[in-house]
């Protein structure tokens, strides 16, 4: 695998994009077909099931390294990735040489072994590989195959190489494959096309309206201005569910999430929608929790997204429907690049005609002018709304994050001020310092804790905040320091529900750190009261 | 705060009482033995200071004429009120010293920092048998462990070569004294010309002054011809990484030579493109061989991972405890490396919606 390691050391060691996707296009024009597949594979987020357990693995390599188990696990809080850990304190002993598509299934061939066996597998793999290739092996082994290369780069640098579209390919590696399904050959030059009725289309994201600040903090009617004319425009809520796609080919249907995983089996209300739409029909939606007639809060949703399957009680208490917003296949046909409104004329008869409760359509909202949307996006501040949608009436269903046709428009998030109690060390490009907090507020006289947050802060005030948890740590659990309660950070989140499940007694949706209040004193922090005051 | 015994840990410095006299310490004092001239473990406002005389001249050229310093050489030592102090090379960087302190048949060394693997510019760490070792741990956890810096020398020729070929100019961050230097000993000058930010060239002129010899360079000023820096290797700190001072450079590849390098985490968050794995630490054999070799039954460990590697030691058997001092800190902020200076103001990852 000597290959890919080069490739994965050579995408490691550059910031610019291009010369990422000069490296891969090199690579899939000069690398072995099997080799291939798998890269793509794990570079799309499939990899061989986990035959053995993290709780095996640590232990193993705990022993191969020789030194104690608790600091192992120490080395491994500092590296923050396990793949990594093991890399640098195994040892090297006998090479051992083989392509990358036969490491995968070295890997998968230790399901059927006894534990022994696999713990002798691991570690004679261990003693065998080094550096880049060492670490590629530990990723395959332990999954999670990030390393700073998205889907869209190595989409990229595989159409530069094949000549292939970026969309096209896209779309091809979209869906329930596996390189055991599948050969280089059929799966990005499509031979066999047609054959995978599960395979959803690439999802259209938006970006959102911007503000003067270039975020979405203060972004008002002069941001919408430069849209155009309302005329060409229209407007939807925007819904807090899961974006998901309902595919019906072939007498199946499948319900795909964004993260595209194929959920079909946790949804068993919207079956009935297999005999209610034609042959031949993907939409695009949302998948909400609903009862009589209104949303239920993410939270419950929540109850649902973690189940394999689903019980009478759960289903009874919480129903979910799918609220369509757009169709991408049309009777068996790609109807993408049909304007929006050609879509949306034939979504409307679509969900009509299926007549099903559990179908349903995403109103768009009526306006003649940006103020009104403003006013739109004012009043859209309840359970289960995020904000609005904005999408441009010619516009076609394109690949990926676009610029330019859809935007969303967020509700401003809600906020309170709160104290920094518990810090624990990050991962990637965090690992080794102090950036994954927990914040409290105020609460007769003590800090109950409402939320763990880590994004928001500037890389220098990331810094800062770390130096400051190593030198005001009151006392340590493992990974995780108290500190002198000290700092307040402005905390926004996007939504709140009243908890059962949590200590404070609510949940917040999205949290993450809006600025540092460098001007505010721990006892100006908000009390646990504020927050449930924000509960509508 | 504490140990009894010869040296104890004050919050001045660590001190030897019998003799009145503070090794590296961190605030003004009567006396102070100096290990090398890193600005963490060298500071100004002392009345008196002994040191190498490498060490004298850098100390001079970064802290002041006006200093005090009288010097003592490898092989000598000095008495004071009893207590012998003698000083032996820690192969930190050029001029850097252990400091053996020995009273009444007791003997103690304070290692400072040190390395193992040679450099060319440093004289080799030198094991000296002790009864206590105080001794640094920036790096003392088995993650830490360094190849040699021949493979080292080898990626990093290989880059700028890449780099020469294509006319990118290679900008590689290191620290300005020991680093920097260690760096142009150890890269194949044919490849193209040494370029050095300012604070590179006043610490080189400095060691050249002392008679260490180092490969040709020039000091990059304005009137440095834009061409020049085509096949160029360019050395500076990483403050001036992300400054218009690098403008002129462009197009080139960013590099930073550093211990912490060894973890992608800290690579990636430099947003540098390539990190070589460079430290003017010992790894983490190399200082367990410096504790074994010293012999010393009781070990204090200082400045890095303390806590673990110090609970280490005890699971073997040593007498080891951990000391706080105001040298780096904690681990990640490593001043000699250079890290810290240059964590850019990066573009946070955002998170899909």
């Amino acid at each position: 695998m000597n290959r890919e390691a080069e490739l994965f050391d050579a995408l490691d060691s550059t910031t610019s994009t291009n010369t990422k996707v000069e490296a891969l296009a090199t690579y899939f024009r000069e690398a072995d077909d099997a080799d291939k597949l798998w890269v793509i594979a794990l570079l799309s987020g499939r990899r061989p099931k986990r035959p053995v357990t993290s709780t095996q693995l640590r232990q193993w390599a705990a022993e191969v390294s020789g030194i104690p188990d608790w600091l192992f696990e120490a080395s491994y809080h500092v590296v923050g990735d396990f793949a990594e850990t093991v890399t640098h304190i195994a040892k090297l002993e006998e090479r051992m040489v083989k392509p990358l598509a036969e490491w995968v299934r070295y890997v998968e061939e230790l399901k059927d072994l006894s534990e022994q066996e696999k713990a002798a597998r691991v570690k004679a793999a261990w003693a065998g590989l080094e550096g880049m290739e060492l670490f590629v092996f530990n990723k395959i082994i332990t999954g999670g195959f990030r390393i700073g290369v998205s889907q869209k780069v190595m989409v990229k640098g595989l159409s530069k190489a094949t000549g292939v579209g970026e969309d096209v390919l896209a779309h091809r590696l979209m869906g329930d494959w596996s390189p055991h399904t599948t050969t280089f050959h059929d799966l990005v030059l499509g031979a066999n096309e047609g054959d995978d009725h599960s395979r959803p289309y690439p999802f259209y994201l938006a970006y959102g309206i911007e503000g003067p600040e270039g975020t979405a903090a203060g972004a008002g009617l002069e941001d919408l201005m430069p849209l155009g004319d309302p005329c060409d425009w229209q407007a939807e809520h925007k819904w807090d569910g899961i974006r998901g796609q309902f595919i019906v080919r072939g007498g199946q249907h499948y319900v795909w999430s964004r993260g595209e995983e194929l959920v079909t089996d946790k949804y068993p209300e919207l079956e009935a929608l297999r005999k209610a739409l034609p042959h031949g029909t993907v939409l695009d939606g949302e998948i909400l929790a609903w009862k009589d007639g209104a949303p239920l809060p993410f939270a419950e949703l929540q109850k649902r997204i973690g189940r394999k399957s689903v019980g009478k009680k759960l289903l009874a208490d919480v129903p979910v429907i799918f609220m369509a917003y757009d169709l991408m296949e049309h009777l068996g046909e790609d109807i993408r690049q049909r304007p929006l409104s050609e879509r949306r004329a034939l979504l409307e008869d679509i969900v009509s005609n299926a007549g099903q409760p559990m179908l349903t359509l995403s109103a768009t909202l009526p306006f003649a002018s940006w103020e009104e949307i403003v006013a739109h996006r004012e009043h859209a501040h309840t359970a289960s709304i995020e904000g609005l949608m904005l999408k441009r009436l010619s516009s076609t269903y394109e690949v990926g994050r676009r610029r330019g046709d859809w935007w969303k428009w967020k509700v401003d998030p809600l906020s309170v001020d709160a104290v920094l109690t518990f810090s624990m060390q990050g991962h990637g490009r965090r690992a080794d310092l102090y950036t994954d907090h927990t914040f409290g507020l105020w609460h007769n006289g003590e800090l109950v804790t409402f939320a763990k947050a880590y994004s928001g802060l500037t890389d220098a005030e990331m810094l800062e905040v770390d130096a400051f948890v190593k030198k005001n740590t009151l006392e340590r659990f493992g990974p995780v320091r108290q500190v002198v309660p000290e700092l307040v950070f402005e905390v926004a989140f996007e939504g709140i529900s009243a908890s059962t499940r949590h200590k404070s007694g609510v949940a917040v949706r999205f949290p993450r750190i809006a600025r540092w209040r460098r001007d505010k004193k721990p006892e100006d922090a908000n009390t646990l009261d504020d927050l449930k005051g924000l509960i509508r | 705060m504490g140990s009894t015994g010869l040296l104890a840990f004050t919050p001045r410095g660590i001190w030897c009482e019998q003799a009145d006299v503070y090794i590296d310490p961190w605030r003004p004092v009567d006396r102070a033995i100096i290990t090398h001239a890193h600005s963490d473990h060298a500071r100004r406002g002392s009345r008196y200071y002994l040191a190498s005389p490498i060490t004298k001249a850098l100390m001079h050229a970064r802290l002041g004429e006006d200093l005090l310093i009288d010097t003592l050489q490898h092989g000598q030592s000095v008495t004071i009120n009893g207590v012998k102090f003698s000083l032996h090379p820690a192969g930190h960087i050029p001029g850097s010293m252990q400091v053996r302190v020995e009273y009444q048949g007791e003997v103690w060394v304070a290692t400072g920092d040190h390395k193992r693997h040679l450099d060319g510019i440093s004289d080799a760490f030198e094991p000296v048998r002790c009864h206590t070792i105080i001794t640094e741990c920036t790096f003392g956890l088995p993650i830490y462990r360094w190849k040699e810096p021949d493979v080292i020398f080898n990626e990093m020729n290989g880059w700028w070569r890449d780099n020469a070929a294509n006319g990118i100019c290679s900008v590689i961050s290191a620290y300005s004294l020991g680093k920097a230097q260690r760096v142009m000993m150890g890269v194949d000058r044919s490849i193209g010309p040494i370029l050095v930010h300012g604070a590179v060239a006043n610490m080189n002129t400095v060691l050249q002054d002392c008679g260490l010899e180092l490969p040709p360079w020039e000091h990059i000023t304005k009137d440095t011809p834009k061409e020049r820096f085509r096949n160029a290797l360019v050395i500076t700190p990483g403050s001036a990484l992300d400054t218009s001072w690098t403008n002129r450079m462009k197009p080139f590849s960013t590099a930073m030579a550093s211990g912490w390098m060894q973890l992608r985490g800290w690579r990636r968050r430099g947003n540098i493109d390539k990190g070589f794995v460079l430290s003017d630490h010992a790894d983490w054999d190399a200082l367990l061989l410096a504790v074994k070799e010293s012999g010393a039954e009781r070990v204090i460990a200082t400045h890095g991972y303390t806590d673990l590697f110090s609970q280490y030691l005890r699971s073997v058997g040593y007498d080891a405890t951990a000391e706080s001092t105001e040298f780096a800190g904690e681990a990640g902020a490593d001043v000699q490396d250079g890290t810290r200076s240059v964590d850019p103001p990066g573009r946070p990852e955002t998170p899909a919606p």
